[in-house]
């Protein structure tokens, strides 16, 4: 998505380090991708090995100076999860941005991830309602595709901020699939005040700078 | 449940019994001396308890979101609409358990009898069986780790009572990890007929399905087919269609054909299944004539065809 495919990741004194994936070198990432023979290859791993590089993606990666970490998880409430909140509970983690659709199904999954959020001490930044209806480029018809306003009922019932819904839009697709910048390719799209707007309540929580 | 340490290394690891994580745990001993590494002797078990389930089909999915759960329910409706058909659901999703809901059976409840465990049954010949109704609350989050999780999944393989079943249909969740190893070790002994894989047209997903048809070669696990969801969308205003999740290199079908797996089929979008499914309600019966009920009904054609020897054997 983000247009590194194939990069290696080389090791320096620090630990190892992690691929820019602009010029201007303001973002880097690290991901299992990254380690892999093949870009085909199946990781099947059980548990404590997921969990031993998460650890090790958390302590041995030299990140350097950095003002935010954004970590990306699958779904569930399972090692991974378990892993990353003890590897980062020493840094006191800003918290969780809980990602959802708007539907029913995705919801009640959902509901389970804010309680393993509170079992875990984990503060929850806000809930973000993704893929929240879709407008025809033919005829500009809104269809909820998805439904409607799940995300931001969960947010209520649960007692956290709901930060926005995002639509579906794809030409968000595209940039994703080309792993181009969609922000810098496409701000007349939908999507671009919604992405935007979640993204300034997130800089407001918590400001370059502060500590 | 066995309580398992937080850390443990797996019982077939070379650690297993002997690393620090190992300290204080109930089966120290077991693993230490190398027993836990021998074949668990629940996959007898389950081999004998499979044996009156005739076709055992897993759905699975690299991507999380992608209609896995929505399929597999279809699956099941779809050959349940036959009432001389027995059907099993399983759900073994332990974290996101959604079967439940999808199929309507929310707050159902498990029993117990004296041949084992009782599915719950939405028709006389279509029964289910999921996490989701042991947790007493829809807020309650599954937080458990690997060995657990196996555990569980092992549990609803042998001690639920199934009876004579046609078709055994596995939901699992997103990837190739411990639920994927589990239902394919503790099956091992026991004939699965295959996998379907869902996918979503774009590359993003499709690189996610290459790895899960890897997973199934590495695990000898035969591939029924892929089927593309999400596959374009009609406006219901102007008629017009879109692709909204863009087949950028070509969709299932080219990989597919680079792959050499079957193609089941491709699923269009329609705002209906989604709320059919919150509705807890077959997508068919809700929108018979919609593009998508006609495109699950050639799947579901299309993967019979593929275990269409042992059709042979029931009749």
């Amino acid at each position: 998505m983000l247009r590194v495919q194939g990069k290696a990741v080389h090791q320096c004194d620090s630990g190892w380090v992690p691929v820019f994936v602009d010029q201007e070198q303001s973002i880097s990432l690290m991901s299992v991708g990254f380690l892999l023979e093949k870009p085909d290859e199946a990781v099947v791993w059980r548990g404590p090995k997921k969990n031993a590089l998460i650890k090790q993606f958390v302590s041995d990666v030299a990140w350097g100076q950095l003002d935010y970490l954004v970590v990306d998880t699958p779904p569930g409430t399972s090692d991974e999860h378990m892993a990353v909140v003890d590897a980062l509970r020493p840094y006191s983690p800003l918290g969780a941005l809980v990602v959802t659709t708007p539907q029913a199904v995705s919801v009640g999954d959902v509901r389970r991830e804010l309680t393993f959020c509170k079992k875990v001490g984990l503060r929850v930044i806000g809930v973000v309602e993704n893929m929240s209806g879709f407008v025809c480029p033919h005829c500009e018809e809104c269809t909820n595709i998805f439904s409607r306003g799940g995300g931001e009922e969960l947010a209520r019932h649960a007692g956290v901020p709901f930060l926005g819904s995002v639509p579906l839009d794809p030409e968000l697709t595209r940039s994703l699939e080309e792993g181009r910048d969609f922000i810098q390719g496409f701000p007349e799209s939908p999507a671009f005040p919604a992405l935007s707007c979640i993204a300034q309540k997130i800089l407001n929580e918590a400001p370059v700078g502060l500590s | 449940m066995e309580e398992v340490p937080h850390d443990c290394p797996g019982v077939s690891s070379a650690q297993a019994g002997r690393g620090a994580s190992c300290q204080g745990c109930p089966n120290q001993g077991l693993c230490a001396s190398g027993a836990a590494a021998a074949p668990d002797p629940a996959i007898e078990e389950i081999k004998e308890k499979m044996k009156t389930v005739k076709h055992k089909i897993l759905v699975l999915s690299g991507k999380g979101g992608v209609g896995k759960s929505t399929f597999s329910a279809h699956l099941a409706h779809g050959l349940a609409e036959d009432e001389n058909t027995q059907v099993a659901l399983l759900d073994i999703d332990i974290c996101g358990p959604s079967i439940p809901k999808i199929m309507g059976l929310e707050g159902e409840q498990v029993h117990q009898s004296g041949s084992g465990w009782s599915p719950v049954f939405l028709e006389d010949n279509l029964g289910v069986m999921s996490v989701g109704f042991l947790l007493s609350s829809p807020d309650d989050a599954v937080i458990w780790r690997g060995p657990k999780k196996n555990g569980m999944i092992k549990q609803f393989l042998r001690d639920v009572d199934w009876g004579e079943v046609d078709y055994l249909i596995v939901d699992t969740p997103p990837g190739t990890s411990d639920e994927h190893l589990s239902a394919v070790q503790y099956l091992a002994a026991a004939h699965i007929d295959g996998a379907v894989i869902i996918t979503t047209p774009q590359e993003v997903s499709l690189q996610d399905v290459r790895k899960e048809i890897n997973f199934c070669h590495k695990v000898k696990l035969p591939i029924i087919g892929v089927v593309e969801n999400m596959s374009g969308f009609t406006c219901p205003k102007c008629q017009k269609e879109s692709q909204i999740f863009l087949p950028t290199t070509g969709g299932a079908e080219v990989m597919c054909r680079d792959l050499k797996v079957p193609l089941l089929g491709k699923v269009p979008l329609d705002p209906r299944i989604g709320k059919s499914c919150d509705k807890g309600e077959s997508f068919f019966a809700e929108a018979p004539d919609s593009p998508a009920t006609l495109a699950y009904r050639s799947i579901i054609q299309n993967a019979e065809l593929s275990w269409q020897p042992y059709l042979a054997f029931k009749n």
